[in-house]
């Protein structure tokens, strides 16, 4: 399966999701540079990588939404494309409008970069087919905006749709203020469209691809075909 | 040559943290009549002459400079 990691002026975890792509998965992986506007219709995967795309200027992802490459990123999504937003990535999908939402700055104020547990509340898309229904991963954050936020009727249209895949959870599964280290509406980690085929999420399923980097919980994610 | 002044905002539904940090620290300070503290962007933009600036200001909010998820925004246009 060939996979995409588009890279942005100012990504940082692209070479991550290479290495996770590419050497763990497997996968035929290519740079996707952000000037370009390739047609994508022969990859199985696009990651829509974090870091700090164009500096986060203005508010992050408002930038990278403009580049070139992510009308290539709309019709490949159009048609059904899989595409995974992490971090920056997610906030991205969100400025551009391919996710609901948007993220905010911490409640904290504070960058947080730290293993956490987050559920998974769909099993049933392409994503996160290869988890039950409840378990518990341990993936790592690196954030300073990932405060995820939404207007209610959007919340409800999520609950309803199965839309909210992930959620911070305590390491047994409990939904806490505690175990919420960004402050999210609903202790939401990670949500998708309508259709189940963009997912973006702030913890870091690339850096949990291999026990010598502390856990492999998110490998599992990344193998969609 | 018109000048717009841009103003930025978190909606006010939304829980501001850093305005909520802000406020501590004021109160702390001794300010005890700051009530609420809100942080936002203001830009000041150059336009040419000719055309319809507040339009143009407009278009350049809705598509850019604010999030219409998570803000509000107002302008000014100076002559």
């Amino acid at each position: 399966m060939k996979a995409g990691v588009i890279v942005f002026p100012g990504s940082n975890c692209d070479r991550d999701a290479y290495h996770a792509l590419r050497d763990v998965l497997g996968y035929d992986t290519e740079y996707l540079w952000h000037a370009d506007a390739p047609d994508l219709s022969q990859y199985g995967l696009i990651v829509v990588p974090g870091g700090f795309s164009y500096g986060d200027y203005l508010r992050p992802g408002a930038i990278a939404r403009f580049a070139p490459i992510m009308d290539s990123l709309r019709e490949y999504a159009a048609r059904g494309g899989l595409v995974l937003g992490v971090c920056n990535g997610f906030q991205i999908l969100c400025e551009a409008g391919l996710l609901p939402g948007a993220l905010t700055r911490n409640l904290s104020l504070k960058f947080r970069c730290k293993p956490v547990y987050v559920r998974v509340e769909n099993a049933e898309t392409p994503f996160t087919c290869r988890y039950r229904h409840g378990e518990v991963l341990k993936i790592p954050i690196a954030h300073g905006d990932g405060r995820y936020v939404c207007d209610e009727a959007t919340l409800q249209q999520l609950r309803r749709n199965g839309q909210v895949i992930f959620r911070y959870c305590s390491p047994t599964g409990e939904l806490s203020d505690s175990w919420n280290p960004n402050g999210s509406v609903d202790h939401i980690a990670g949500v998708a469209n309508e259709q189940f085929n963009v997912l973006g999420m702030m913890p870091h399923p690339e850096r949990a691809c291999e026990l010598l980097l502390g856990s492999e919980d998110g490998r599992r994610l990344l193998r969609v075909h | 040559m018109p000048k717009a002044k841009v103003y930025i905002t978190l909606k006010p539904s939304l829980l501001d943290a850093q305005g909520r940090v802000l406020l501590n620290a004021l109160q702390q300070l001794g300010f005890e009549t700051v009530q609420e503290v809100r942080v936002g962007k203001y830009l000041e933009i150059a336009l040419q002459p000719d055309g319809d600036p507040r339009a143009q200001v407009e278009a350049m909010c809705q598509k850019l400079l604010a999030n219409p998820v998570i803000e509000q925004y107002r302008y000014e246009i100076e002559e």
